[in-house]
């Protein structure tokens, strides 16, 4: 609970916020700014259930325990991620996604 | 009671030998098969023999009426409660007739083939169809129903079929054989169409039943009617249609000139003693129906057979080939026999058509086999089937030449010989009957005369040809059988037929009509002595009047166009016409139609293809587009009202 | 062990057997002995039938078996035959016999290829021992599956398109004939209880008339597309061109008449009144059949085509007697199904045989070849006969049966469609004698075949027992359809109930 700024303002932020992840999804080719473009809805997200449970649940804490969840996988899934890419980087010498279609013919 | 089980034996023994010969197929020499054709048929004919002789003589008549005996009868196949096809054998006059004929012709050609066909690659296969022909046609006289009478009457038709396509080499002879085949079966469909049509009314096949005069058919006819002919009527009208294409009648005759593309022994005895009588056979066992149910049926038997006898004579006059000749007069002959049916009558003294018409058959097998196999000697010596390449072989081959010149004699209808007595016959029964026939009948019969000793003098006087090698005289095994025909040619005559065959089974006693006899005779003479002004000696004559008739002529000499007309509505309408446009329907609308829909799946599928690329960016936007417009409805449509 | 899950389970021994074959040899010695033992199996069912008859069992179906298989939805394991089906078993055991040995020399694959070849036939047989709808179904789907690999992998031509057209119309036919069979067993039991998909039960129900006609239909349609009907035969030309010859020998000879039966057994005896009503719409169809079937084999030039043109033909007299509704034309459709099955299946023998030897089935570029191979042609000339309806083979008598049938029904429009029907023997005739005339008679066209040898003892054996087969209906039909006729008698009872 931020005093002074009401919920639709922090609203607002997080949901530019994951359009503009969305945006950056679906129009990057390269994979790192694909997976950055996920962080930023994963944030957002994130954002989103700890400014719900502050404003309207103060006395309830799973927002809170959600978004460390969400940390925490985000972390992994991005380690997991990374470790792809890099190895389709090392394979195929390119990290743009619509080059990478060697399984599909 | 005599018992007659013994005449099965008459169907299996022919039955044996076509097994006997064709299974080995060529591994079996091929005179071991030959005589074996000729014992299995030889034993047939003494069977009948003493057939003929226990039931004319012996045990067939009570109370001076012919029976009909059942030989035997074995139930075949079951149709229904009330309709089955049994195989059996019937003994009555005609029938036991029927025998004599099929089995001595069949002897008389079995003989003689022996050495006509010798050397003959097919010799094992000919005697075979030989045996098969020979079973089916003792088979189709002994029927005891008219549905046996189909069914071997089909066999009689494949036989022909084969025996006809012998020199299969021979792209005519398979035409033949084809057009022979379809033709009759053409001619079967409504003989078919006809026993359904009758069995659906009498429930039964039965020809005792049937012929009846006191049964249900006759005394108690259907009375339901189609387009304004009893169906009783349309019925023996289809099933004369049958006998008319077995008997090459107007306009079903067109396979019979091109049938003797066949051995000329085969034609002797298929084309012109036995099977194409069948018609005759078929009317006559069904007689007391066409009259007394049918009499609208049967006088298109009568003028059919008129008409036909009138139109083959016609063309025989104009043919060079010597079987065609002898083929057309077996339609005109034929056409004879019709006739006499069409104008008899039922019982004692207005039988006599039928009579007439059963002692024609039977003296018309005996000559014209002769005239056939007379034919095969002259032909096996020229090698050669055309007139134009025949002449003076009187010369040369004196006893076929006295035999031949004995059947021209018999069939112009010269006293004494065989044909004098039964055309007489018919001559008299359509001259009681009718005016008309009557006249084309007698006309006929000088005609009949003209082209025999045209033919008659052309091959055997005429100028001298210049052979390549003298022909000479046949050996003695096909001499054989000329000579045993032509004593029974001169002899059958005076066989009191109506003692034994007519109408109703009793006797009818017949005295030569000289008041229509002696202008017949007299007409005929005419006919012979202008054959012999115009072929015994080289001269222009026959040219000339050739030139005089011009067209007449040439229509005449090309069958009136009747084979063209055939070849045009088969091949353009029903080949090209009809069958093409079915394979291109088929093709292009009904096929097409299920490729179609094939097509029309596959073009949908190929345009929401690209909607599954596999590119997740391409998806998450759909995926994004789709929830916002999921949102916005439900916002707009149902939170908002 | 009873006799008639023998039928099933000798197949399918032989499967497990030709699974540890290693080479071609052993796999078609151990196929033909498997099928050998199948055709004795089915002969044996025969004369056990006809043996338990003459001892006075009466029952409409013997050696009935009955297991339950899936009990949530009653579906069982019911095996049961009649004359119908003894019948049809027979005809099945001799041509999967002869297919073996047909396909002797098969090269590429031959282990997967007998293993499909007798799948199908497994399929067939479970079939006609089938009395449950579902179970039937079921060996339906069995029979017509391998049909795709089997046209599609062994197959010559354009086969992947055949392949692909004759399943897609199979399967469109079964899904068809699914709603049909799913509609049935929902109205199996009106007053209540469980549903049940066993036919001898359900035939002793009536279902609702509307209902029937709406099911009759899919059901006949269904049938008739394998058996097929106009205008859902087109998948039979170009499939049998491109099958291989033992495919084409089951398929025409067998597996068509799954159709017939069907129509026979489920369409009409299950749905009475609706097929009195409709039959008209679908006289008109098979009707066409026939006569469409004939006309279009006449100018074809592949032997293959000619024959499926001439198939289509002859089963559509098969669809169209069992719409003519009365005993004598039920036990014509029978005894056509028996004779169209031997004599097609000898004639696609015939026709792969000679293939075999001059690599092409254009009639115009062969000829003379009786000269050449007299066997084989005398065996195709027969096959002929039998086709064009020559007693003493079995052809005439299936269709003279079938005719007189046809003719005991009265109006004019069964009239009319009858004397089409008939007319049909004379058009066989030229078709017939067409190939025949062309490709057997005449001069040899081609000097290269005159090196070709007549038939091996394998193709002996093929052409040998079919031709016994049918010259054994042919010349003595009596038994059978004595046989036959006595196991109508339920389907007429049904029949006449409703009249």
């Amino acid at each position: 609970m931020i005093q002074g700024v009401p919920l639709q303002h922090i609203l607002l932020l997080t949901t530019l916020l994951f359009f503009i992840g969305v945006y950056g999804f679906i129009t990057r080719k390269n994979l790192f700014t694909m997976l950055m473009s996920v962080e930023l809805m994963l944030n957002a997200v994130a954002i989103n259930f700890v400014v719900f449970n502050a404003y309207l649940f103060p006395e309830n804490l799973q927002g809170h325990f959600f978004t460390i969840f969400i940390v925490s996988i985000a972390a992994a899934e991005a380690a997991v991620a990374i470790a792809i890419i890099v190895n389709v980087y090392r394979n195929i010498r390119t990290v743009n996604a619509e080059r990478i279609n060697e399984m599909k013919h | 009671m005599e018992n007659w089980s013994y005449i099965i034996w008459i169907l299996i023994i022919p039955f044996l030998s076509f097994l006997f010969a064709a299974l080995p197929g060529t591994k079996l020499k091929s005179s071991v098969s030959g005589l074996v054709g000729i014992a299995s048929i030889l034993s047939v004919a003494i069977l009948s023999y003493i057939t003929a002789y226990s039931y004319f003589f012996v045990s067939g008549k009570i109370d001076g009426v012919f029976q009909k005996i059942i030989a035997f009868n074995y139930v075949w196949v079951r149709f229904s409660e009330v309709l089955q096809i049994d195989i059996g054998g019937l003994l009555d006059p005609i029938s036991v007739m029927m025998l004599v004929v099929i089995s001595t012709i069949s002897l008389m050609v079995h003989i003689y083939s022996w050495s006509y066909m010798h050397g003959e690659t097919g010799f094992a296969r000919y005697y075979a169809f030989l045996s098969l022909f020979t079973f089916s046609m003792l088979g189709l006289v002994l029927a005891t129903n008219l549905f046996q009478m189909y069914i071997f009457w089909e066999l009689v038709g494949v036989s022909s079929f084969l025996l006809i396509g012998f020199y299969y080499e021979k792209p005519s002879a398979i035409a033949a054989s084809k057009k022979a085949f379809i033709v009759t079966r053409f001619a079967d469909f409504g003989f078919l169409l006809g026993i359904l049509l009758l069995a659906y009314y009498t429930n039964t096949f039965d020809f005792i039943t049937l012929t009846d005069t006191n049964g249900t058919l006759i005394t108690n006819p259907v009375a339901a009617t189609f387009m304004g002919a009893s169906v009783l009527t349309w019925a023996m009208g289809l099933i004369f249609i049958g006998g008319a294409g077995k008997s090459a009648m107007f306009p079903l005759h067109i396979w019979l000139p091109d049938a003797m593309e066949g051995p000329t022994p085969v034609s002797a005895l298929i084309h012109a003693a036995t099977m194409v009588v069948a018609g005759v056979y078929l009317v006559a066992r069904m007689f007391p129906v066409y009259l007394m149910v049918a009499p609208d049926a049967l006088e298109i038997v009568a003028y059919t057979g008129g008409f036909t006898a009138l139109f083959a004579a016609v063309i025989a006059c104009t043919q060079h080939d010597i079987k065609r000749i002898l083929a057309f007069s077996t339609m005109s002959q034929i056409g004879y026999m019709m006739l006499a049916l069409g104008v008899s009558g039922y019982g004692g003294e207005k039988g006599l058509g039928y009579m007439a018409s059963m002692f024609h058959l039977f003296t018309h097998a005996m000559f014209k086999a002769l005239l056939f196999l007379g034919a095969g000697s002259v032909i096996h010596a020229v090698h050669s089937n055309l007139i134009g390449d025949m002449g003076n072989l009187k010369k040369y081959m004196p006893i076929t030449h006295i035999t031949f010149l004995i059947a021209c004699l018999a069939i112009a209808g010269i006293p004494p010989f065989a044909g004098f007595f039964s055309k007489d016959e018919i001559l008299v029964a359509a001259f009681e009957h009718n005016k008309l026939l009557f006249s084309i009948a007698f006309f006929v019969a000088g005609l009949t005369a003209f082209y025999m000793f045209r033919l008659y003098f052309r091959v055997f006087w005429g100028k001298k040809q210049a052979y390549h090698h003298a022909p000479h005289e046949s050996p003695f095994i096909m001499i054989l059988p000329l000579i045993l025909l032509a004593v029974a040619s001169c002899l059958t005559g005076f066989i009191p037929f109506g003692k034994f065959v007519s109408s109703d089974g009793r006797e009818l006693l017949v005295h030569t009509h000289w008041n229509i006899a002696l202008p017949a005779i007299g007409f005929a003479l005419t006919g012979i002595f202008t054959a012999m002004a115009f072929y015994k000696k080289e001269t222009n004559a026959s040219t000339d009047i050739t030139n005089a008739l011009g067209a007449v002529y040439k229509w005449a000499y090309k069958k009136f166009y009747l084979d063209e007309v055939y070849l045009f509505v088969t091949k353009n309408i029903i080949f090209n016409g009809i069958s093409k446009s079915i394979a291109w329907f088929d093709k292009n609308i009904i096929d097409a139609s299920m490729d179609g829909m094939a097509l029309v799946t596959n073009y949908f599928s190929d345009k929401i293809k690209g909607a599954q690329s596999g590119s997740v960016q391409q998806y998450t936007w759909w995926y994004m587009a789709g929830s916002i417009g999921i949102v916005i409805f439900v916002l707009y449509f149902l939170m908002i009202k | 062990m009873d006799i008639l899950s023998l039928l099933v389970i000798i197949p399918i021994l032989t499967i497990i057997g030709i699974v540890f074959c290693q080479t071609q040899k052993q796999t078609r010695i151990i196929a033909a002995i498997g099928m050998s033992i199948q055709l004795l199996q089915s002969l044996y069912v025969v004369w056990a039938y006809l043996k338990e008859r003459a001892l006075g069992n009466t029952a409409e179906m013997v050696f009935t078996k009955n297991y339950i298989w899936f009990e949530t939805w009653n579906i069982h394991y019911a095996i049961g035959i009649d004359g119908i089906s003894a019948a049809m078993i027979a005809l099945t055991g001799v041509v999967i016999f002869t297919g073996i040995f047909a396909s002797w020399n098969i090269k590429d694959l031959s282990k997967e290829f007998f293993i499909s070849l007798i799948l199908l036939s497994m399929g067939v047989f479970g079939f006609f021992i089938s009395l449950d709808l579902f179970t039937m179904f079921l060996f339906y789907e069995i029979a017509v599956i391998p049909m795709y690999l089997l046209i599609g992998i062994w197959g010559s031509g354009k086969k992947e398109y055949s392949a692909m057209k004759l399943t897609l119309m199979l399967m469109g036919g079964s899904a068809l004939l699914l709603v049909g069979l799913l509609g049935i067993y929902f109205h199996s039991a009106p007053g209540g209880g469980p549903l049940t998909f066993n036919i001898l039960e359900i035939s002793k129900i009536d279902i609702p008339v509307n209902v029937q006609l709406f099911l009759f239909p899919f059901t006949f349609i269904g049938f008739g597309v394998l058996g097929a009907l106009f205008p859902f035969h087109t998948w039979s030309p170009d499939g049998h061109a491109s099958a291989p010859t033992a495919v084409s020998m089951l398929h025409a000879g067998v597996l068509m008449k799954l159709g017939g039966y069907g129509c026979l057994r489920i369409a009409t005896f299950l749905l009475p009144d609706a097929a009195t009503e409709l039959s008209t719409i679908f006289i008109f169809m098979t009707g066409t059949s026939v006569i469409y079937g004939a006309l279009g084999a006449i100018m074809q030039t592949d032997l293959k085509y000619i024959n499926a043109y001439s198939s289509v033909s002859h089963c559509g007299l098969v669809l169209f007697a069992v719409l003519m509704l009365n005993k004598t034309a039920f036990n014509g459709a029978i005894l056509q199904m028996l004779s169209h099955g031997l004599m097609t299946a000898l004639f696609f023998a015939l026709i792969g045989m000679i293939y075999g030897r001059t690599h092409t089935r254009d009639v115009y570029k062969m000829g003379g070849l009786m000269k050449i191979l007299p066997f084989l042609s005398v065996c195709y000339v027969i096959a002929g006969l039998a086709s064009l309806g020559l007693p003493g083979l079995s052809g005439f008598v299936a269709e003279m049966t079938i005719f007189v049938g046809a003719f005991q029904n009265e109006s004019l429009y069964h009239r009319i469609f009858t004397i089409l029907a008939i007319s049909s023997i004379v058009v066989t005739a030229v078709y017939i004698l067409r190939v025949v005339g062309l490709l057997l008679l005449g001069p040899v066209k081609n000097k290269e075949y005159l090196s070709l040898k007549d038939a091996e003892w394998h193709e002996k054996l093929t052409g040998v027992v079919l031709i016994i087969a049918i010259a054994i209906i042919g010349m003595a039909p009596l038994w059978l359809s004595d046989m036959i006729m006595d196991s109508l008698e339920p389907i007429m009872q049904k029949l006449t109930s409703i009249k």
